[in-house]
């Protein structure tokens, strides 16, 4: 009985057995919010990396050091290249227009990706450039195809050439698909070092998404906790004037 | 006469302050068997505080313009003390507001509370939730991302299905030839002000509707029927304190669902907050795939069930609005389900799986079995209405053989019309849903004793 009932659900909700949408493998960011070096590492890697192409139009330098623990001084000192003041939010000097055309499209604010693209697909998307000679940058992203933006962290992985599995599609025909990477150019960090790194940063985006997140879960747990007490008070309530209800 | 009782007497010779506490709670009579099903009118009242007042603060920070709203939403989650409380208690609320209903209108289903003498309560209420539907696919256009932008461009070119008037009505209701600033301004000021006030009034009647023929129970009995020498319904408490108090219980427990929802889980998965959501609105971008907030998607795939837009969309219409004529269609004189057939509990059940069934698909882009599924549950959402009907009475052979062929045969020649070599397995294999479900409804009370109804008792049971 349980297998029909399995069967049944598959043939009619075909979502639950896959993943919904995309069809590309993504790999666990598996990102920690309460670990506070992997997010002022992730926020270092941000202003340096990405800050220079990508806003991120409505954080406030201040507000992303008070909560990953650094004065306003750090901040200004390690995190400001673009900005005056620590009230701020991370602007680019760089004109939208300019960058259409250097890029072909309209460089997206950061802000709040993570929460439209998610962290698994962030962590996956920054760790599969390839090198691919007929894209304008000189490399090609296996998780977002044709992708205008170049590998900008290339100093840091170094620059693989995919390796290829000939396979037969649906329809019969040969097709390729990438199964894994050769290192060409090795970087500044190991396979796992860069892995970290790109976590770190992930794990940045997913704070900056959504900053409440940091506390969220905590005031939760006490409005839980409140509640579970009223509803013990208000049930004994309920249950004295109901006594005499028959 | 102490201060109080004087002070009181003073107001009520004035205004009828006592009489309307009397009238609506303290002398209430309210039958003393109310269940869990209960609950869920006090909580969509609740629902509806929860979201004028947090929509009240919302509307502080807000920016009702299509180049400052979707940053306006990032500052009220970011830079305003407490905004990400209030925009998620918002957000929460309006994906609260349709469970609590939806639960609320199949108690309605279950118990036959939209039967004589309730059929204003019930047609007051589909009013309510149709001015819901508005008020929140307005809401939705105004943190203005992807999915704001395209549903609401999605939904009002179905008007320009329309033949004729088409065209300039879903310009005339843009405001513009697309969603743009002129749109959301006028959302804006749907949403928050003229939509709310029609709710307000709507909900006014609805209450007053149901205080003038009381309240119905699970045991579908009227207590009116059965008073004391002072002419209180014997199995009849007062609304207050003994629903009050009780309703507080409720209060709270879906407090605590609420607030787990918003500090957990505000997103849902994407079905409260839609991922792409986070992704400013693009008038030249279209998403691979765009989806209606889930409380939308049951008529949603209605609407997609059929291939003519214009159809569809007079399909999509009629889900609704059939909805009105329930005390109409269900003439069983039996209320509640209690004591209706075991067949009729079944064809509940089916309903309202189907209508979540409904719902699931119109998440899901329309690959061809989805597709044919989301036809099959449409037509089976109908035909429910039709059963519902038939069983109001014991029905002869003839008429549930006549009926059952004359149903079938006007589905399957649609489906021999668009039967190919392609979709050969899959519409016959799909014709045995609603044709199975047909039968079973039909053809059981002339088999079976599946139709056999129980004796109503005098008073109520418990």
């Amino acid at each position: 009985m349980k297998k029909i009932i399995t069967a049944l659900l598959i043939t009619l909700m075909p979502a639950l057995g896959f993943a919904a949408g995309g069809g590309v493998h993504l790999d666990e960011a598996d990102v920690d919010l309460h670990n506070q070096a992997s997010l002022q590492n992730g926020a270092k890697l941000f202003v340096n990396y990405c800050l220079s192409c990508h806003s991120a139009a409505y954080m406030r330098y201040n507000r992303m050091g008070r909560d990953l623990g650094l004065t306003d001084e750090q901040v200004a000192e390690n995190l400001m290249f673009a900005a005056d003041k620590v009230g701020d939010t991370m602007t680019v000097a760089m004109p939208a227009t300019d960058a259409k055309k250097w890029f072909g499209t309209k460089i997206p604010d950061l802000t709040v990706v993570a929460r439209a693209r998610g962290a698994d697909w962030l962590y996956t998307y920054l760790r599969t450039f390839y090198l691919d000679p007929s894209r304008p940058w000189g490399v090609n992203n296996a998780t977002f195809k044709d992708v205008g933006m170049p590998h900008v962290l290339w100093e840091l992985e170094g620059l693989k050439q995919p390796v290829y599995e000939t396979y037969k599609d649906h329809d019969g025909n040969d097709a390729k698909r990438i199964v894994g990477y050769d290192m060409i150019q090795p970087g500044k960090m190991s396979e796992a070092e860069y892995d970290n790194a790109v976590r770190d940063l992930v794990n940045f985006m997913v704070y900056m998404g959504e900053p409440a997140k940091l506390s969220r879960y905590y005031i939760g747990v006490w409005v839980l906790l409140f509640l579970a007490l009223l509803f013990v008070v208000s049930y004994a309530m309920k249950k004295e004037f109901w006594k005499d209800v028959h | 006469m102490s201060k109080m009782q004087e002070f009181m007497g003073w107001v009520d010779a004035r205004f009828p302050m006592t009489k309307m506490w009397e009238e609506h709670l303290s002398k209430y009579y309210a039958p003393k068997n109310f269940n869990f099903w209960y609950f869920f009118g006090s909580l969509a009242l609740l629902v509806l505080v929860i979201q004028i007042v947090t929509g009240i603060f919302l509307t502080m920070n807000y920016k009702p313009d299509a180049t400052l709203a979707f940053a306006s939403v990032e500052y009220i989650m970011r830079d305003v003390n407490g905004g990400w409380i209030i925009r998620y208690m918002h957000s929460t609320g309006a994906s609260a507001f349709f469970i609590v209903v939806y639960l609320h209108m199949f108690r309605g289903l279950m118990y036959g509370s939209f039967k004589k003498p309730r059929e204003l309560v019930w047609i007051f209420g589909m009013l309510i939730y149709l001015a819901l539907m508005a008020e929140a696919f307005m809401g939705y256009l105004l943190p203005w991302g992807q999915m704001s932008y395209w549903g609401a461009q999605v939904i009002v070119n179905l008007f320009g299905a329309i033949p004729v008037i088409g065209q300039d009505l879903s310009i005339w209701i843009r405001g513009d030839y697309v969603i743009s600033d002129a749109t959301l301004n006028r959302f804006f000021a749907f949403h928050v002000i003229a939509v709310p006030l029609v709710l307000l009034a709507l909900i006014v009647a609805h209450v007053i509707a149901l205080h003038e023929v009381g309240s119905n129970n699970p045991d579908g009995i009227e207590i009116k029927k059965n008073k004391d020498a002072n002419g209180i319904p014997v199995d009849g408490i007062p609304f207050h304190p003994y629903y009050s108090v009780k309703d507080i219980v409720g209060v709270v427990v879906f407090l605590m669902f609420f607030a787990a929802a918003m500090f957990f889980l505000p997103e849902m998965g994407g079905y409260f907050l839609e991922h792409a959501n986070f992704i400013p609105a693009d008038p030249l971008k279209t998403p691979a795939h765009i989806a209606p907030v889930w409380y939308f998607t049951p008529f949603y795939t209605v609407l997609r069930a059929v291939p003519d837009p214009f159809l569809g969309v007079i399909a999509m219409g009629a889900a609704v609005v059939i909805l009105f004529f329930l005390p109409w269609i269900d003439q069983n004189p039996i209320k509640s389900m209690r004591y209706r057939s075991p067949l009729h509990f079944m064809n509940l059940l089916f309903f309202a799986a189907s209508f979540i069934y409904l719902g699931y698909l119109g998440v899901n882009p329309p690959e061809p079995v989805l597709a044919e599924m989301g036809l099959r549950f449409s037509e089976v959402y109908f035909l429910f209405f039709f059963v519902l009907w038939f069983h109001s009475k014991t029905r002869s052979a003839g008429f549930s053989y006549a009926a059952l062929i004359v149903l079938v045969g006007i589905y399957s020649i649609y489906d021999l019309v668009r039967v190919g070599e392609g979709n050969m397995g899959l519409v016959t294999s799909s014709w045995l849903i609603p044709t199975g479900y047909m039968a079973i409804m039909l053809l059981a009370p002339l088999f079976t004793n599946l139709n056999q109804e129980k004796p109503v008792p005098e008073r109520l049971t418990k």
